[in-house]
């Protein structure tokens, strides 16, 4: 456990760079935080988010982890947006080419982690295994930070899944505030985080300072606003598929699927094949997809999720209920992205109470 | 290490033209060896227009040939339809569950199917008939649109010819110069007089064919737990990874095709789900 300064974490940055890893952080872009390719972290932005609202914002100060969840999630690196499985060329498949790149994820909340390990179960887990996903994940180095402020959006308490760091990461730092001036109590989750704070010259933490921020995180916790109890809601999820509710809400939801493109566990995917018209080169590619989508569903006569309010349902319910007979956990995180995305605001954590009352 | 998501380009041995619009397709399979279970399906590949999900319907104890049986409805389908002998196409599998064979050894079988529904059920014939001592009465009843939409005619004559299984066959539609019956298949439920009780029902064909022959067979005393269904959803990639195919607590690829009457009959009862 050490003491870093915001001048040791820059040295971090630098250090993953020379050992060859690509560093995706956080980042401005466009009036939000983004996860891209990184030289340094932005400072002293802070965020607004409500039901169907965000907006950045001066903080004043100089905290680097100032903000909550933007749009991106590091899902993108890990599970791409879209990629060549493999070409047909010359009356032969051919395989895609393993992604091994070392990625270092620097920034990664806990509800991010968590949303990471959920990934893991659904291409890594009991059944088939998705090498390309493997191996993107077998090289991942993960620097994840404690959330010192949430989000009015921000319900992963209801989980366990934050706002401090569980396992899993190689390095968790906890940004705390002196006058403006940010610092970091830093400890290591694996080896190869440990490795990395031996290299770093940074004091040791004192025991205070493990005290301040344990302190931080637990004034998040106290803080956060918005609450999903998953005490019983499979069972009243899943007990509930014919409630009226269901109508109410088709006839708010856009079915624009942003919900779904937000999500950091959200993995439905299509595959297109496209050829090039000089080579005659196929290539055979799997992209993102949404459960909003008639297409999703389409069967030989028709989608089987023909109106909104049974996509919804379709959406709502696996992701709180059926997801824990498939993954063994719910497939909700609590980071609120839905909420603050969703064009007219709907909010899941409010939808799912509707749908728990007898109508 | 093999990737589940890589199809294997394999050679059409033999085609066949069962009716208008359904064809069977013979591929010397990958590795020269295909070992499946009765219900499972592969992903059949035609490069630059995609994969579709299609049950084997050959004879399991013949390894060395993959047969398809194929209805063409739309890209895919079709253009397998129009692939010739010793052309090549993509195979990816065998995935998914199959039918409870070996839970009706010593029982009565009731195999039902609806239109291009035999297809995948076809092979639990081929097993049964090579181990017929091992079953009780073996009955199929099979509804197609049309006469002429009648698949494996010759086969299934030869099967009842041999006592492998008595036949019943209704269609949706005919002209007066069918002597056979006319209406939807749950019709001939009455036709089986033996013990329910210990009889393995196996029903593949539309969900809305599936649920009432279902609730006919449970009417007669059929047991829930004996009552096996094949079910279709939108499949991209067969692996659970597409998510397209997910039906409650299940991945139709996975979990399914093949489910007890009990796993999947709640969903049955909600509309769109
Ligand atoms: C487990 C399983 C086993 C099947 N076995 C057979 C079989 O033995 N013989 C047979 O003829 N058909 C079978 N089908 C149906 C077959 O997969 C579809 O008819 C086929 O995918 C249609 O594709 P297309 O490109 O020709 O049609 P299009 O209408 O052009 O397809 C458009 C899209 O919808 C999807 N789609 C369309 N209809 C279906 C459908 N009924 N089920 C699933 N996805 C569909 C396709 O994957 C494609 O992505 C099976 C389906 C499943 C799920
Ligand atoms: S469902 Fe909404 S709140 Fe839950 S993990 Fe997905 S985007 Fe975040
Ligand atoms: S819930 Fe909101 S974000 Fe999701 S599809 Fe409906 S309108 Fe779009």
């Amino acid at each position: 456990m050490v003491h870093w300064s915001p001048a040791d974490l820059d040295a971090l940055l630098c250090q993953l760079r020379d050992e060859g890893f690509r560093v995706i952080g956080p980042s401005v872009r466009d009036g939000a935080i983004v996860y891209t390719d990184i030289d340094a972290l932005p400072v002293g932005v802070g965020d607004d988010q409500e039901a169907g609202r965000y907006r950045l914002r001066e903080r004043g100060d100089k905290t680097r982890f100032g903000y909550n969840l933007g749009p991106s999630s590091f899902k993108q690196y890990l599970f791409p947006s879209r990629e060549e499985l493999f070409a047909y060329a010359d009356g032969d498949i051919v395989p895609a080419p393993l992604d091994d790149e070392k990625l270092a994820f620097v920034g990664v909340r806990a509800c991010e982690l968590a949303a990471i390990q959920v990934l893991d179960r659904v291409f890594q887990g009991d059944g088939f295994k998705d090498r390309r996903y493997q191996a993107r994940r077998q090289n991942l180095l993960i620097v994840a930070v404690d959330c010192s402020q949430s989000a009015p959006t921000c319900f992963c308490a209801s989980s366990d899944d934050g706002p401090g760091v569980g396992e899993g990461a190689d390095l968790v730092l906890t940004e705390l505030l002196d006058d403006g001036e940010p610092s970091y109590y830093v400890r290591a989750g694996s080896e190869r985080g440990a490795e990395l704070l031996a290299a770093s010259e940074a004091d040791a933490a004192s025991p205070e300072l493990q005290g301040r921020a344990r302190a931080v995180v637990d004034e998040t916790r106290e803080g956060l606003e918005r609450l999903l109890p998953r005490e019983g809601l499979r069972d009243a999820l899943l007990g509930a598929l014919d409630h009226p509710h269901w109508q109410e809400l088709a006839e708010r939801c856009l079915a624009c699927g942003n919900c779904t493109q937000v999500c950091p566990t959200c993995f439905c995917s299509t595959a297109v094949e496209e050829t090039d018209p000089v080579s005659l080169r196929v290539s055979h590619v799997r992209q993102w997809d949404s459960c909003f989508t008639a297409g999703h569903s389409y069967v030989h006569g028709g989608p089987v999720h023909a109106g909104i309010a049974s996509r919804y349902r379709q959406w709502l319910t696996h992701k709180l209920a059926s997801w824990e007979d498939q993954f063994g956990r719910s497939g909700c995180t609590g980071c609120g992205r839905c909420i603050s995305w969703c064009p007219v605001g709907i909010d899941l954590t409010a939808e799912a109470e509707a749908l728990r009352r007898t109508p | 290490m093999s990737d589940c998501l890589l199809p294997t380009m394999c050679t059409i041995t033999g085609r066949k033209q069962d009716t208008a619009d359904v064809f069977t397709l013979s591929i010397d399979p990958p590795d020269g060896e295909f070992p499946f279970e009765p219900g499972q399906f592969n992903m059949l590949y035609i490069p630059g227009v995609g994969e579709s999900a299609i049950s084997i319907s050959g004879r399991p104890a013949e390894a060395n040939k993959l047969v398809h049986t194929i209805r063409a409805v739309g890209d895919v389908t079709r253009l397998l339809g129009i692939r010739e002998t010793r052309e090549r196409i993509g195979v990816r599998g065998p995935f998914g569950t199959g039918w409870p064979i070996s839970q009706a050894a010593g029982k009565n079988v009731v195999i039902v199917a609806g239109g291009i529904g035999l297809a995948p059920l076809r092979p639990v014939i081929y097993a049964i008939a090579d181990r017929r001592d091992d079953y009780g009465d073996v009955s199929l009843l099979y509804g197609a649109r049309t006469p002429a939409d009648v698949l494996y005619r010759e086969e299934l004559l030869e099967w009842k010819r041999a006592g492998v299984l008595d036949l019943a066959v209704t269609v949706d539609a005919a002209r007066s110069d069918w002597s056979g019956d006319v209406g939807v298949v749950t019709n001939l439920v009455g036709r089986i007089h033996s013990d329910p009780a210990a009889t393995v029902a196996m029903l593949c064909g539309p969900e809305i064919m599936m649920r009432s022959t279902a609730r006919a067979l449970l009417d007669i005393g059929v047991e829930e737990a004996n009552i096996a269904v094949s079910m279709e959803r939108n499949m991209k990639c067969a692996t659970a990874f597409c998510g397209h195919c997910q039906l409650g607590p299940y991945f139709v690829c996975k979990d399914g095709p093949v489910f007890f009457y009990p796993d999947v009959a709640p969903y049955w009862q909600q509309r769109e789900f």
